[in-house]
């Protein structure tokens, strides 16, 4: 028994394995109660934060109609890991793509990742969509994830409506709420109600495992939020009757803007030409951006509220209110013309001279309101002909003019109603007066307008004095919009506005009217026409008009670039409107069909 | 009845108790770590937990029958025993299944058998005999040598077949030949050679070498400065430096780039959180996001979702760390420190030398396992692939450790009848 000499030795072997022991539960209280980095990698290695997209919300027009929804497409994923047993030929006879296309999106799969799911082929169609979802349990490794997308019904109001796109990495730096590959409303309604829109991205917590393979959720949901839906739009559009005034203004350049006076809202807008607002959908959307931003028409262009054009004759009675309304001439006040021979504007009709104001607007005398302006620049009230024209002006930006209008349309332009400065600047101070800035009495000249602004304009004269801002949205969701209580009233009397209307009624129902053609016999309408110059020669054809005089319900504008007298297309084209608009059909089959048929576009 | 109640009276109840606890709380934990919704019965057969179940159930047959057997059974067939396992380890060299690179197992219609595990207790039982042998003199070069001989025989076939975590096992014996006799500067001299090991390759060799210098000058102050300590402390100096530049040239031009990735990772000279680094990082991910009380039974995430690799085997301890926290953890550690120490206590009651030395023999293995398991999963100790003694799934290494501690259970049972 000599090992029992080294009985003492387990002391020594015992207490080297407490001491591992006692350090074993140091270093595990360390790291398991100590150091809370663990618990967070933890967390990261399994937890993965889904964002939840909202549907973005719908938009109707006044009548109920869809303007624009989210359709369903379906994206077939693939997981190339576990694909296994796949009938080759089948999935290519489905999805109608060769072998070797197949082969090129399994290896771009691959490529990406073997573990994690890619695109095989997006946006298949609802057929597709059938079919293979029948055989899909047959497509180991495959699955197939809807998404949405922007759909047009209609194919109508591509300005109006406008559209979305994937955000920039500019507007992420600026609104955190976006990220990386979110849609953004990028023109039209969807950029102006974005925020409405979109809704709230909802937040799903899930569990995974190693593999990055989806196992469950976390803590059964509990921190999960919900998408909440993007508000839906109640416009004041009229689905028909934008559709048929896109119809009207095929193949001709310009813009039809009408509008409901009594409450601002807009009842058609749209910019010619045009185009079908899907095809800036979905993979398709920057091939033809591309496309549409080549093309020499420009149909990208918004003529409606970024178009300024001179308003020619339209103009004419904002002249004559600021007149009346300065008390420079009367309602019965007549001035004389000289037909082609007048100096210094050449009027362009032959008719009695001289004539008083109705006479002036039905047959639109460019002497007369030549004059008008003169006596306004000349008003002996006023000390400088600086502060006559700023009173001038003054006035006509209480009409809508020179200025945007705070509307809900973005990228609205202000048209050009230069101040007195300005003329200050080019002619110098005190070296100007009403014979130098004359063909601002025609419309002509420094003064630009937008569709917008003179459509706006002829709301006012309908109302008699005021406007509420030009609006598309009557209401997100159930909370109505505040345009329709924002009144702006024109700094002109209503009594002077009557003698305005009774001219302009005139247009259609004189014996000499410019309109008179397109007069409509069971309907009162006002109009006026606009022949304008432009710069490259030819001239536009511009008309306003409201209707039924007694109790207006739609406004109007329409301009034809380049197309001729403002009696040859602009009116009847409006007249047509009107008449779509009030009666729902239209009975003067003629003019409508001339009207549609005519290519006007590369006058 | 009578008989039978005399075979199990002096059974130690300790040992038995902590060995059934260990081998429950392992079935649960492997329970929860494989665990999947489709197959929630613990006693599914066609999970892991299930086979484990038939493992455990046959364990206990196979304690039983070490319980009915005569005890001088194996002290008196030690040497075969050793011989048949030995040459098991032979034939599977060239027979063998390679199951993640090594070739260590037989297979025989889908059951899967690992001689290595055996060869534990083999092993122990041949040095237990060959050293209470009454001839055995620690005194007598033979006597020093044989011993080591019985070790290395199964421990070098063992690294033939490419499993150098279970040969390391057998180093652990020579606690064995310490508590013998064996000189403690042996084991000292073992200690210091592992030490300068490291420090050679976590720093440069020469700074090594200078502060080895500076060591043993300042040593010499302590000391008789004759010529021959003089001398001595020369030697020491010349073989310690040599012994750090040979390490580093081995660790450069001997090691295969993953061998040397493991060894860099573990000392933290490089971190490789994909590669051999990250078994050990989710590990201690696993147990450190346990916490204090853990996330509770089958709430585990990283263990659960496989994050951890080899989660029922090597790595069975992040399972217990993530979902019993900080208390289960601390629970498993006593209950092994008990076991042990409770083996090595009564391995000191033993009249018989053969079952002291059997008893010490056991407790080296089972620690080293302990030790080096344990230390792994929470990144103390290099990945080195040997199981958690009753926890880790695995029916040969749970007959092994089952048939090593039963041998003695029965040893000690007999304390009274025998000598």
């Amino acid at each position: 028994m000599a090992s029992r000499i080294y009985a003492d030795r387990k002391i020594v072997i015992i207490s080297t394995f407490l001491v591992i022991g006692f350090i074993y539960i140091v270093r595990l209280f360390y790291i398991q109660v100590i150091d809370k980095s663990y618990t967070l990698s933890a967390n990261n290695n399994v937890l993965r934060y889904v964002t939840q997209f909202p549907a973005r919300g719908l938009i109707y027009d006044r009548n109920g109609k869809l303007l624009l929804y989210n359709e369903a497409v379906y994206d077939l994923m693939v997981i190339p890991r576990q694909v296994k047993d796949l009938d080759t030929a089948e999935i290519c006879r489905l999805l109608e793509i060769t072998p070797e296309g197949f082969n090129e999106r399994m290896k771009k799969a691959r490529d990406y990742s073997p573990i994690l799911a890619s695109a095989f082929e997006k946006q298949i169609s609802k057929e597709t969509y059938g079919y293979i979802e029948e055989k899909l349990y047959r497509f180991r490794g495959f699955f197939v994830q809807p998404r949405t997308l922007r759909k047009y019904p209609m194919s109508i109001g591509a300005h109006l409506l406008g559209y979305i796109g994937e955000v920039t990495p500019a507007q992420i730096e600026k609104n955190p709420y976006y990220k990386q590959g979110d849609y953004i409303g990028i023109s039209g309604i969807e950029r102006a109600y974005e925020k409405q829109l979109r809704g709230i991205k909802g937040l799903k917590i899930r569990m995974v495992d190693v593999m990055n393979r989806d196992v469950g959720s976390f803590e059964n949901g509990r921190y999960d939020t919900a998408a909440v839906m993007g508000g839906d739009l109640y416009t004041g559009i009229d689905a028909e009757l934008q559709q048929y005034g896109e119809k009207l203004m095929n193949n001709k350049r310009g813009s039809i803007v009408a509008i409901d006076p009594k409450t601002g809202e807009i009842l058609c807008f749209l910019s010619s030409p045009g185009y079908d607002p899907n095809l800036l959908v979905g993979r398709v959307r920057s091939k033809n951006f591309g496309e549409l931003n080549k093309d020499p028409v420009k149909p990208l262009l918004n003529r409606a509220i970024m178009g300024q054009y001179p308003p020619g004759s339209t103009l004419k009675m904002a002249n004559d209110l600021v007149g009346l309304q300065m008390g420079v001439i009367t309602k019965d006040t007549r001035f004389s013309c000289q037909g082609p021979g007048s100096s210094p504007i050449k009027c362009t009709h032959n008719h009695v001279s001289p004539l008083d104001v109705y006479m002036a607007i039905q047959q639109s005398c460019n002497p007369f309101h030549w004059q008008v302006f003169r006596a306004i620049l000349n008003d002996p009230n006023y000390a400088t002909v600086k502060e006559r024209y700023d009173v001038w002006r003054n006035h006509l930006m209480s009409m809508g003019f020179g200025r945007t209008l705070n509307t809900d349309l973005a990228f609205e332009l202000k048209g050009n109603l230069p101040s007195s400065d300005v003329f200050d600047k080019i002619y110098g101070k005190g070296h100007w007066n009403a014979m130098t800035v004359r063909s601002l009495s025609i419309g002509q000249g420094e003064v630009l307008t937008t569709p917008l602004q003179l459509v706006n304009y002829a709301a006012m004269v309908a109302n008699r004095g005021y406007f509420y801002p030009p609006h598309v949205v009557r209401s997100v969701g159930t909370e109505k919009t505040k345009f329709s209580s924002q009144k702006n009233v024109a700094t002109i009397n209503p009594e002077y506005l009557d003698v305005i209307v009774q001219g302009m009624t005139e247009v259609f129902s004189g014996a000499h009217g410019t309109a008179r053609a397109y007069k409509i016999d069971s309907l009162t309408m006002a109009g006026k026409t606009g022949t304008a110059q432009t710069s490259s020669g030819k001239d536009n054809s511009n008309f306003i008009a409201f209707a039924p005089v007694e109790n207006p319900q739609i406004a109007i504008c329409v301009i034809v670039e380049e197309a001729g007298f403002g009696a040859t297309w602009a009116a009847p084209i409006a007249s047509l409107m009107i008449e779509k608009y009030i009666f729902r059909t239209v009975k003067r089959k003629e003019i409508e069909d001339r009207m549609i048929n005519a290519n006007l576009l590369n006058n | 009845m009578k008989e039978q109640k005399g075979i199990f009276r002096h059974i130690d109840r300790t040992l038995v108790l902590l060995y059934l606890v260990l081998v429950l709380m392992g079935w649960v934990s492997i329970y929860a770590a494989v665990y999947n919704d489709e197959h929630a019965s613990i006693f599914d057969l066609s999970q892991s937990y299930g086979k484990q179940l038939l493992w455990i159930i046959t364990s206990f047959v196979i304690a039983l029958m070490i319980i009915l057997t005569d005890a001088k059974f194996f002290n008196a067939f030690a040497y075969p025993i050793y011989i048949g396992t030995i040459l098991l380890l032979i034939v599977v060299l060239f027979l063998g299944n390679v199951t993640s690179g090594a070739r260590s197992w037989f297979e025989i219609g889908g059951f899967k058998l690992q001689p290595a595990e055996f060869a534990k207790f083999a092993t122990t039982l041949a040095l237990a005999h060959y050293l209470s042998a009454l001839d055995f003199d620690n005194k007598k070069r033979k006597s020093q040598l044989i011993p080591w001989i019985i070790l290395t025989i199964p421990a070098a076939l063992i690294i033939l077949q490419n499993d150098t975590g279970s040969a390391m096992v057998y180093a652990s014996l020579t606690l064995v030949l310490y508590r013998q006799g064996m000189p403690g500067s042996i084991l000292l001299f073992g200690v210091t050679i592992a030490i300068l090991a490291i420090m050679a390759l976590l720093f440069n060799q020469y700074i090594v070498i200078a502060v080895i210098a500076v060591l043993l000058l300042g040593f010499t102050f302590f000391i008789r400065r004759t010529w021959q300590n003089i001398l001595k402390v020369i030697g020491i100096f010349v073989v310690a430096s040599l012994f750090v530049l040979s390490v580093e040239y081995a660790f450069q031009n001997i090691l295969e780039p993953h061998q040397k990735t493991r060894i860099n990772v573990v000392l933290g000279k490089q971190i490789d959180l994909k590669g051999a680094g990250y078994n050990v990082n989710q590990s201690k991910i696993a147990i450190g996001s346990g916490g204090f009380w853990g996330k509770g039974f089958l709430k585990g995430t990283q263990t659960k979702f496989n994050f951890v690799p080899e989660q029922s085997t090597d790595f069975i301890f992040c399972t217990v760390g993530e979902e019993w926290g900080f208390v289960g953890t601390t629970i498993v550690i006593l209950l092994f420190l008990a076991l042990i120490t409770r083996i090595i206590m009564v391995a000191e009651r033993q009249r018989s030398e053969f079952s002291r030395i059997y008893g010490y023999g056991v407790a080296s293995i089972l620690f080293f396992h302990f030790f080096v398991n344990v230390g792994m999963t929470i990144g103390l100790m290099p990945v080195i692939g040997i199981p958690l003694p009753f926890f880790s799934y695995g029916g040969s290494s749970l007959w092994a450790f089952t048939i090593l501690l039963f041998i003695f259970i029965k040893q000690d049972s007999n304390r009274l009848i025998l000598v």
